[in-house]
């Protein structure tokens, strides 16, 4: 029997700007980018020149420090630019893709008879392995490491995130797929929100262990259910995988090559039509959001939601790991007396503003900091948006002191920058948690390795 | 304006090395229109300009009925009827000047020490330098506002670097500097506001008959005590409870009501800015330890004094709500914020009825919790750490 777990301490920031369930397959796409910097410290090694024609499952690049780990074409077609930045770093390939997707057909083992050690294999030599990352540190995994558990989280409670069991829906074989060849290398937990998720895609699923979740985002965060499940001390590994990522790494062993066919939820306040999109990892968002935006100034295009993601300019591409892009105003202006009006129209967690009065209200947020960055002041606010058993500001000041083993003692290995996202939010003082956790995990990762 | 004022203060402007004042004034008026860059893009509307400007509202009935109060007792003093209007008056004509002083005195350190240090100027004082007047008797002379302003913004604060870094509670930083710089200016007869003094002596001329200024705890202290409390008029109060909830008692300017307080405390705590764990902590503490004092009061009158008493009296409710939540000052875990207040309750009443030296026992409760703070903290977290070994330990011995 899995765990019930119940999240009490969270947030819904209820915004305008929810996907409509209809799937649209836009026009094929003249190119896809892939970019070495959508993979935390990643060292690339580049594999192709402009002017090399490669497949769908052709690598692109490796990763130094692993070399068995390929990043591959998604599309076939020509290299058309390698981007590079300063001291020659690899920073973006963009490869002009055929009108017809020609693949490499991948030898793969049966995921009913293979090794772990095979699984892995083929999942790295085809490019899948980035789908898999690794707690601590939220980095691709090590493929030499022992993991305790594999972990999906069925759902994505993250604001205006794209329904699962929609998103998922026709794709349950691949799906059972990829956890069964998952289920080869570790036993998979995979976690399923009480209310959100109905998709028997999920709650049928075979060869997992299945848990229940309830309650406010944050706890859609697979870190969050860890934490609750079986929580990682020093040593261990586990490793988390999306469960589109899953869909994806199920098409290699049932189709017999690299499909990174996914479907993005357009959403945001700024977004025309909102709707979910089925299409390539490093797509143009213009492909996306051409004719689509209510206006073309001053917005931010974010890829992924708005606490966890990045900007991305206009003529930017689909991140590797994005399921969503959303799309909201950008808050230049300044506002007279802002602090001191009823503020009705405020979202805020607490009730200093007199939003309150309008409890179930969706909002335009737009990016506007809202104040000044400050020291620590208010206490406990965190705590009620975190719901693990951590002491968020004492992890965070033993970051900021660069002190390792207090953060280990107060529980490093346990988060990811995105278990702080919503404490940034709600932050009074403005500061960037989510920044000082990804220097706090990084510091730790380069003593230990 | 904004345009034409910014580069001038801006770096390598004529004035740059004021710009935290240019700053400080800028995003009073107007919240700025910075963005996010890096991490969320979206924040909650909340800063700390509106934390403490809710904090600020909170303190308005206590500010209003202390000014009402001050006119009240003033003219029981001398025998006439307190009218409301009247006393009002008289209470703000009193007051108004003790909360200019501190603020501009408070500010004007507080805008120099930024500007030297280079911060911007954060929002601390706004609080600090309302809740200074509350806490002072009515007739502290003006020139010792400015200087306990001054001492806590200094020594209780900016030497630690600081809004947020303070160890203890600024304003009260103030009022234990007066308390034991100017001992006879903080105690005895200062608690009603009078015309005439020659300096913290009342002039008993015109007084009325039986006149005392003694606060309700200062009687319950004095060895005399008999049991029953008088007034400032030296009549007998019929119902002593209801009188010290409502705040009809001589006492330092913001503290007598527990009612305004607790109004207070009800928007801090639904507006979710100040903690209700450690209101309710500090008012359980006070009570659990007048409780104990009654059971074994034996012959003590002052121990056998209601429990709920303590409650009402003095400053209790004005700290538990608005010193002890100071989020810098107390314990900062959810956990150390309970024990935080109810140690603060016991130690208060136990100094107010124990020590005969100070008939008030909530100041020196909150500093010296406000000091043993991190040390009930460290225990809290420190059993978070314990688990986590205990649990690695477990794991690596190989028992899930």
């Amino acid at each position: 029997m899995g765990k019930s777990i119940k999240i009490k301490k969270g947030l819904d920031i209820r915004l305008v700007g929810e996907a409509e369930k209809v799937t649209v397959s836009p026009d094929s796409v003249d190119s896809v980018v892939i970019r070495p910097t959508d993979f935390h410290a990643l060292v690339p090694k580049c594999l192709v020149n402009p002017g090399d024609v490669v497949k769908a499952g052709t690598p692109l690049f490796y990763s130094k420090k692993h070399p068995e780990i390929q990043f591959c074409s998604p599309v076939s077609g020509e290299v058309a630019e390698v981007v590079r930045g300063a001291k020659r770093k690899l920073l973006a390939i963009r490869i002009l893709a055929d009108r017809e997707t020609s693949y490499v057909q991948a030898a793969v083992p049966q995921t009913e008879s293979a090794s772990a050690e095979e699984i892995i294999a083929a999942l790295c030599s085809n490019g899948l392995w980035p789908y898999i990352k690794q707690r601590p540190f939220d980095v691709i995994a090590n493929p030499n490491a022992k993991p305790k558990a594999i972990f999906i989280s069925a759902f994505d409670s993250s604001p205006l995130a794209p329904d699962m069991d929609f998103a998922l829906q026709g794709y349950g074989p691949e799906f059972q797929k990829g956890i069964d060849a998952l289920a080869r290398i570790a036993p998979v937990n995979l976690s399923v929100h009480t209310s959100r998720t109905k998709s028997e895609i999920f709650l049928k699923a075979k060869n997992v262990q299945l848990h229940t979740v309830s309650g406010p985002h944050p706890s859609g965060n697979v870190g969050v259910q860890i934490h609750h499940i079986s929580p990682i001390n020093k040593g261990e590994v586990v490793w988390t995988v999306n469960p589109q990522d899953v869909v994806i790494i199920g098409r290699l062993f049932t189709e017999n090559r690299y499909n990174a066919l996914r479907v993005v939820a357009l959403t945001g306040s700024e977004v025309t039509r909102r709707r979910y999109a089925k299409v390539i990892t490093g797509v143009p968002l213009r492909s996306l959001l051409n004719d689509n935006l209510n206006h073309e100034n001053n917005i931010r295009i974010i890829n992924g939601n708005v606490l966890t993601g990045n900007t991305e300019p206009a003529d930017g591409n689909l991140g590797f790991y994005d399921s969503q892009v959303t799309v909201i105003p950008e808050g230049h202006e300044p506002e007279l007396f802002g602090w001191a009006l009823p503020g009705f129209g405020k979202f805020s967690m607490n009730h200093s503003f007199f939003s309150w009065l309008a409890p179930g209200k969706k909002y335009t947020l737009n990016t506007n900091m809202h104040g000044e960055e400050r020291a620590f002041v208010v206490s406990g606010e965190y705590e009620k948006v975190f719901p693990m058993n951590i002491f968020p500001v004492y992890l965070l000041k033993s970051i900021l002191a660069n002190d390792i083993e207090r953060m280990e003692e107060l529980g490093i290995y346990e988060v990811a920058p995105e278990d702080f996202a919503l404490c940034e939010f709600v932050c009074t003082s403005k500061i960037e948690t989510q920044q000082i956790v990804r220097e706090g995990l990084d510091l730790v990762m380069s003593e230990t390795e | 304006m904004e345009k034409k004022l910014e580069p001038s203060f801006k770096e390598g402007g004529k004035l740059h090395k004021f710009w935290p004042l240019y700053d400080g004034f800028a995003t009073f008026l107007f919240v700025p229109g910075h963005v996010t860059h890096k991490g969320v893009h979206v924040r909650d509307s909340i800063d700390l300009k509106r934390t403490m400007s809710v904090v600020i509202m909170a303190l308005i009935p206590c500010l209003l009925f202390g000014m009402y109060n001050t006119g009240y007792q003033h003219f029981l003093a001398l025998g006439q009827t307190p009218e409301l209007g009247a006393s009002f008056l008289y209470g703000l004509i009193k007051v108004l000047p003790i909360v200019v002083v501190s603020y501009a005195v408070g500010l004007g350190i507080e805008f120099a020490f930024c500007i030297i240090k280079k911060h911007t100027i954060s929002e601390g004082y706004l609080v600090s330098g309302i809740l200074i007047p509350l806490v002072m008797p009515a007739d502290i002379p003006l020139w010792m506002v400015a200087l306990a302003a001054a001492f806590a913004v200094i020594i209780g604060k900016e030497i630690f670097g600081g809004t947020g870094m303070n160890i203890l509670n600024v304003a009260l930083v103030a009022r234990a500097f007066l308390f034991f710089a100017y001992p006879t200016y903080m105690s005895g007869d200062m608690w009603v506001s009078m015309d005439q003094r020659k300096g913290y002596e009342v002039v008993k001329e015109g007084l009325v008959d039986g006149y005392t200024g003694s606060t309700l705890l200062g009687q319950a202290a004095d060895a005399s005590f008999g049991g029953s409390f008088k007034n400032v008029a030296g009549a007998d109060i019929s119902n002593v409870f209801s009188d010290a909830f409502f705040g009809f008692i001589p006492g330092s300017i913001g503290e007598t009501s527990a009612l305004a307080c607790l109004i207070g405390a009800a928007i801090l705590i639904f507006t979710g800015i100040g903690s209700w764990r450690v209101i309710v902590s500090t008012f359980a503490g006070a009570y659990a330890m007048g409780f104990i004092f009654n059971l074994v009061a034996g012959d003590n009158i002052y121990m056998a004094m209601p429990a709920h008493y303590h409650l009402v009296f003095g400053g209790l409710a004005f700290g538990a709500v608005f010193m002890a939540t100071d989020p810098v000052s107390a314990a900062q875990t959810n956990v150390g914020k309970i024990i935080y207040g109810f140690g603060i309750g016991m130690f208060a009443v136990i100094i107010r009825v124990v020590n005969p030296a100070y008939p008030e026992g909530v100041m020196l409760a909150i500093l010296f919790f406000n000091v043993m703070a991190p040390i009930i903290d460290y225990f809290v977290v420190q059993s978070n750490i314990k688990k986590r070994v205990k649990r690695f330990k477990l794991a690596s011995n190989g028992v899930k």
